[in-house]
């Protein structure tokens, strides 16, 4: 019973390892630095690496700079509540603000082409979770993130809440159409 | 402080009666946690349950915060400190250090269990277990952390100061024994832990009451994490910790490697903090290089770890077996294990879940660019009820059952209904665990009241593969929660109304481990000297990696399959 009593040779350490046990160890460490190698990998050669472009921001500034993009590229309004599709510009900038309960506005976007889309939140934590491809993006107050994205095919996404944001945090559904 | 101890008549062990009577009464205040949390559970698992949806959105999510409490944090903290006390006093053979003080620390972690329970119930708290700013929770709910933190930490102080005195007081000699040495792995963790839950838990009461104008969310979540996930470490140590214990009570086995297995929890204090990065991965104030340094190069000396103690647990009992004379084939040991007795049963399915769904959906969720399909999703859950619930409390109901007799001096109520347990728990929870990973991988949100979205000006319909898995989970769930109050009963019912066993012998001193070079100690160790070889162990190594990397490469492909995003 010896784990539960002071090892039986003092020294203990001075024990040589079995040969099975080596093997072992091994194959685990070396599978953990392939995993290791693995990230490293898909951020040279991998089409889907998050963006490090961040910036500091309050949401007095972000929902001005959002109010302009969507000002100037609004294409028509959808739904009773009169929500603007904004057509983002090829290769440009699309502003979606979140906040209790909604994603504003909502983007249209061409397949193929790549967009800038930058994220924040008026107020609480969201989640940006992209349905049905399932890209889950973290939203933070204070913080503009700025993601390039390249839609691979045609249809209507959704954008779902998946950071609990209050009672309403169900209704928080947003959309993305891609031509 | 005069004290006595009491020998253990089935078991040998000997127990110093102030140090007994913590263990008695934090095991009872962890095990009412796990019942109010299992009631929560109930409510959380009928409301997700698409075809029922029993409660309305707020009476949701207030449940919801009140089963993480409950569960993840008062529970298993509780259980820890008579872990804790357990690997010390007894195992030690000494008395323990400053029982008043413990008893400080369990009063402080009963009103902090209590006041948080109230903050919850009450409303106005729902903010979940994490608590994310600028979402704000009633005063109380931070302070009733705090409260309970700081009794954990004096608890943590106690089993130190033991060990100190077992050591002055010279009651063994050399090392301390193996699953102290985890014990002490944890207790190094939860004082790291609950010095970071300080760090930001304290500011944000302060803000609660007005006192700071504002926390950055960012830093918060950074901060946060330090506690959150390195406080689930504290679990996987102590539950490895028993795991060996098992083992050795059981079986008798004995580490293969004294070496091997310490250097592995020594791994555990040296990186499993840097894990909690792997929280932080589709956030937007971390570079890819901080996350890639923390969440892999780091985080995979403590997968190592975790993969070592995998093997070198079953290892151990493969070997006590094959000495026993169980040497046919390369499985007649795991075969002639005693599957009937639930002590050893819960182990072992706590070491088979926690490595196949645990650990590799871990590892999975927490690599850089996969956690973008998984975050957030209702495969986090689906991850850790694998790693907490079918690792942690598995083991620990487990060990329960020799406890009870043991601490309690009362035998086990209805036998058989104790032989079921296990596998009605362990197997359900299993399985739920798995259904809850696969309606996240099809993009299901946790902490969600309704996935269809009623009131939303969308419409937005899941694939019928999601409902279906969200159906599985309320149909496992309930079985689950049937086999923990089972569980419950069965502690509880033996508690009151077990067969009163024989307490043993009382003496007014301790009497030490025998020195190590007498001849009772040469009988009961054999030294690893004659290596037993574990052809078994390697066979059910080797599943469990070819499952990782055949598990692991397919979520790569499935990445490679969505929108680009740079
Ligand atoms: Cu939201």
């Amino acid at each position: 019973m010896s784990a539960i009593l002071p090892p039986a040779d003092r020294l203990w350490w001075k024990q040589p390892i079995d040969k099975t046990e080596w093997v072992w160890i091994s194959l685990a460490f070396t599978w953990a630095m392939i995993m290791f190698g693995m990230m490293i990998y898909w951020h040279i050669n991998g089409k889907q690496n998050l963006s490090n472009e961040v910036y500091k921001t309050t949401p007095e500034a972000y929902a001005a700079k959002a109010e302009k993009f969507i000002a100037d590229n609004t294409v028509r309004t959808e739904t009773e509540k009169n929500i603007p599709v904004v057509k983002v510009p090829e290769g440009g900038d699309g502003y979606l603000i979140a906040r209790l309960w909604d994603w504003y506005p909502i983007l249209e976007m061409e397949r193929g082409k790549t967009y800038k889309v930058h994220l924040s939140s008026m107020d609480y934590q969201h989640g940006f979770s992209l349905q049905p491809v399932n890209i889950n993006i973290q939203v933070l107050p204070g913080y503009e993130h700025v993601v390039k994205m390249t839609p691979t095919k045609e249809g209507t996404y959704s954008i779902v809440c998946n950071e609990y944001c209050g009672i309403g945090h169900h209704t928080m559904l947003g959309r993305i159409y891609v031509k | 402080m005069a004290t006595t101890y009491r020998t253990c008549p089935r078991t040998g062990l000997q127990f110093d009666t102030a140090a007994e009577k913590l263990m008695r009464w934090n095991a009872v205040a962890g095990v009412l946690a796990l019942l109010v949390g299992g009631i929560m559970a109930l409510g959380v698992i009928l409301t997700r349950w698409p075809a029922v949806k029993l409660l309305p959105a707020d009476q949701f999510y207030l449940v919801l915060t009140a089963h993480g409490v409950d569960m993840l944090l008062i529970w298993i903290i509780f259980f820890e400190m008579a872990v804790l006390y357990f690997a010390s006093s007894t195992l030690l053979r000494c008395r323990l250090a400053a029982p008043k003080m413990a008893w400080l620390g369990f009063w402080l972690m009963v009103v902090g269990a209590v006041m948080g329970n109230y903050a919850v119930l009450a409303g106005e708290s729902s903010v979940m277990f994490t608590s994310y700013v600028p979402m704000q929770a009633s005063p109380l709910f931070y302070l009733a952390l705090i409260l309970f933190a700081v009794g954990a930490l004096i608890g943590c102080f106690v089993f130190l100061g033991t060990l100190v005195v077992a050591k002055r007081e010279k009651s063994y000699e050399g090392s301390i024994p193996m699953v102290t040495f985890g014990a002490l792995t944890a207790c190094i963790i939860a004082i790291f832990t609950i010095a970071t839950g300080a760090a930001i838990l304290i500011p944000t009461l302060l803000w609660s009451v007005g006192l700071i104008k504002e926390i950055d969310p960012q830093l918060y979540r950074l901060v946060w994490w330090g506690m959150g996930h390195s406080s689930q470490q504290i679990n996987v140590s102590a539950h490895v910790a028993i795991w060996y214990l098992i083992a050795a009570v059981v079986f008798g086995a004995e580490p293969l490697s004294e070496k091997v297995s310490r250097f592995a929890f020594f791994l555990y204090i040296l990186f499993l903090q840097l894990a909690s990065a792997h929280h932080l991965l589709s956030d937007p104030g971390m570079s890819a290089e901080w996350k890639v340094l923390n969440t892999s190069y780091f985080m995979y000396f403590a997968v190592l770890a975790s993969m070592i103690h995998g093997f070198t647990v079953p290892g151990a009992i493969e070997a006590a077996q094959r000495k026993k004379g169980y040497t046919n084939g390369l499985f007649e040991w795991l075969r002639k294990a005693p599957w009937g007795n639930p002590v050893f049963s819960g182990m072992f399915l706590s070491l088979v879940t926690f490595g196949f769904l645990g650990g590799i959906s871990g590892v999975v969720v927490g690599t850089e660019q996969l956690n973008m399909l998984m975050h957030n999703t209702f495969y986090v859950p689906g991850h850790f009820h694998a790693t907490v619930v079918c690792g942690t409390t598995l083991a620990f109901m487990a060990i329960t059952y020799l406890l009870v007799p043991t601490l309690f001096k009362r035998e086990m109520i209805f036998p058989k209904l104790c032989q079921i347990q296990p596998y009605l728990f362990g197997i359900s929870m299993a399985v739920l665990s798995l259904v809850m990973m696969g309606a996240g991988t099809l993009g299901v949100s946790r902490r969600h009241w309704d996935m269809a979205f009623s009131g939303a000006p969308f419409q937005y319909e899941w694939p019928g593969a999601a409902y279906l898995m969200m159906g599985l989970t309320g149909i496992f769930g309930v079985i689950a929660i049937t086999g923990g109050a089972l569980w419950i009963l069965l502690v509880v019912g033996s508690l009151l109304f077990g067969k009163k066993l024989d307490g043993g012998t009382l003496s007014d001193k301790p009497v030490p481990h025998a020195p190590l070079d007498s001849v009772a100690a040469r009988a009961s160790h054999t030294g690893s000297a004659e290596h037993v070889q574990v052809p078994g162990t390697v066979v059910l190594a080797m599943l469990l990696l070819t499952s990782f990397v055949l598990y692991y490469f397919v979520n790569w492909k499935y990445l490679s399959e969505v929108w680009a995003l740079s």
